[in-house]
């Protein structure tokens, strides 16, 4: 298995700990002046998100995680899986409801997504930060008020949800910031 | 974005350490210690389990037969020298070159300021450096705190540096979220020096602290209390939890001297380091005869970082380690 030492520790490497693998997030070298030197680390678990402190002694290796990121088209949901598809190579891979977590409101067939694979198996999905969508349900405009104070809940048709302007309508096209769940703009159709 | 070429310090940051060296030769000057200039590159080298040079290489006139040299990671070998030699108080500012060491207050190459007072205790050199400070920095808001390195660990964490198991500086460092890998087997200095620079020093908060009186298995090149051997006279000055100077009331037996060094060495194998050749010049200086005195080094790159509130060296520095 490859490994890393702390010396090649940087933001992003890929490092198994306790089993499952890791992204770090920070990395900070520590140093008193006659003392031993550490490196204290912040890493992400690829799998819960949750982020935890190491300490490394420094000249220690870990053992580096396989995983890699790469775009994938998304192809259909049969109940337990959501299946990918490598551009490609036309590799099929299912993705289980953990792995696709969050990202499954916004998952429309055909479109590309990153698929985040380690040993191979689908970890983690993440849409685009900003994608296209159809309104499928909404409440009629109300064109009196097109301050879009308040606005109205819309449904996609990808089943998420978001709080639009009054003046969208069912059957148009918005654009969604994916990453906070929040309406950006109308959007052309194409 | 700024131009790769172009310098990361601004040139606020520049002028203000053109400030800060221009403050500290006055207050040298002042006081008739003598700045002095030693060499950078040696065939001999910091012996230091935790302090690795940076090779060079020589080669042409005078050259020794397979050319090593070493760049200095102090100048305390030959300002030792200088001293043996009955110069008076002394002072240099200068580059020095540590290996592996590059982070938010780290570069591989930085600024050492470092001097020695004949006739001074650990205690007088604390007052000194602080005297130093106030001038770059502006006096202290706070009162001075000096503690010894046990009554920081005893108030801080509640236990004895000098007598407590591994396993209660195991414990300590796990109840500080403090997960370690790599100490599996680690004698207990190295464990100290994790609990000292990451629980300790960030509990006491900010504003200077000077921790002194170190266990004698830290005492590097300081004297050993003669009343008390289990000390060393070593001082560290710590601010706004950085850690800024080391200090000794210095070590002036020849034979002790060439002792550490060599347990040095052998700490060095176990650890699979390269060992130093000894710098037997600085020993014949000592069996010559080093006066009494207390020597302090000093950074001035976390000294400006300080001065500026600067977060990271880069900013201090015109050019740091990948960009030089």
């Amino acid at each position: 298995m490859a490994k890393y030492s702390t010396n090649e520790f940087r933001g992003g490497l890929k490092l198994m700990i306790d089993g499952d693998p890791y992204s770090i997030v920070e990395n900070e070298i520590v140093k008193p002046g006659k003392g031993q030197a550490f490196n204290r680390v912040k890493v992400r678990n690829l799998k819960t998100g949750r982020v935890i402190d190491r300490t490394y002694k420094s000249g220690e290796s870990v053992d580096a995680a396989d995983v890699m990121d790469t775009e994938m088209q998304y192809l259909y949901n049969d109940g337990e899986f959501w299946y990918f598809m490598d551009p490609e190579s036309f590799e099929q891979l299912g993705a289980d409801k953990t792995a696709v977590g969050d990202a499954m409101k916004w998952l429309k067939e055909q479109d590309t997504y990153e698929v985040t694979l380690w040993n191979g198996e689908p970890l983690s999905v993440t849409p685009p930060n900003f994608t296209v969508l159809k309104v499928t349900e909404t409440d009629p405009g109300e064109r009196g008020d097109t301050s879009g104070g308040g606005g109205k809940p819309a449904t996609l048709e990808t089943g998420a949800v978001v709080r639009v302007p009054l003046f969208i309508d069912i059957d148009e096209l918005i654009k969604v910031d994916t990453r906070t769940a929040e309406y950006v703009s109308r959007a052309k159709k194409s | 974005m700024s131009q790769y070429w172009a310098p990361t310090a601004s040139l606020e940051n520049l002028r203000a350490r053109a400030e800060m060296l221009a403050t500290i030769r006055t207050y040298f000057a002042e006081q008739t210690v003598l700045e002095v200039d030693t060499p950078s590159l040696s065939s001999s080298a910091n012996t230091d389990l935790n302090i690795d040079s940076i090779g060079a290489h020589y080669q042409g006139p005078s050259a020794s037969a397979d050319g090593a040299l070493y760049l200095h990671t102090s100048p305390e070998f030959p300002m030792k020298r200088l001293l043996a030699s009955g110069c008076g108080a002394i002072y240099q500012i200068c580059k020095v070159f540590r290996d592996g060491e590059c982070g938010r207050y780290h570069n591989p190459e930085f600024s050492l300021l470092e001097w020695y007072r004949p006739n001074f205790d650990q205690h007088a050199l604390m007052a000194d450096v602080d005297e130093l400070i106030n001038l770059v920095l502006g006096s202290s808001t706070t009162t001075l705190r000096k503690l010894t390195y046990q009554q920081a660990f005893i108030g801080q964490v509640g236990f004895d540096p000098l007598t407590a198991e591994t396993t209660t500086l195991q414990h300590c460092a796990q109840q500080h979220g403090i997960n370690v890998v790599g100490l599996e087997g680690a004698a207990n200095d190295e464990w100290l020096d994790l609990l000292m620079d990451q629980v300790v020093i960030p509990s006491l908060g900010d504003g200077r602290v000077f921790i002194y009186d170190y266990p004698a298995s830290q005492a590097s090149l300081a004297r050993l209390d003669p009343n008390d051997n289990r000390f060393a006279q070593r001082f560290e000055l710590y601010i706004n939890g950085i850690e800024l100077a080391n200090g000794f009331h210095e070590l002036t037996d020849a034979s002790l001297q060439r002792q550490r060094f060599e347990n040095d060495n052998i700490k060095r194998q176990y650890a699979s380091k390269p060992t130093m050749p000894i710098d037997e010049n600085f020993i014949a200086a000592l069996e010559a005869g080093l006066p009494d005195c207390a020597g302090v080094a000093l950074g001035l790159d976390r000294l400006l970082m300080l001065k500026v509130g600067a977060s990271n060296i880069a900013q201090v520095l015109a050019f740091p380690f990948n960009k030089a």
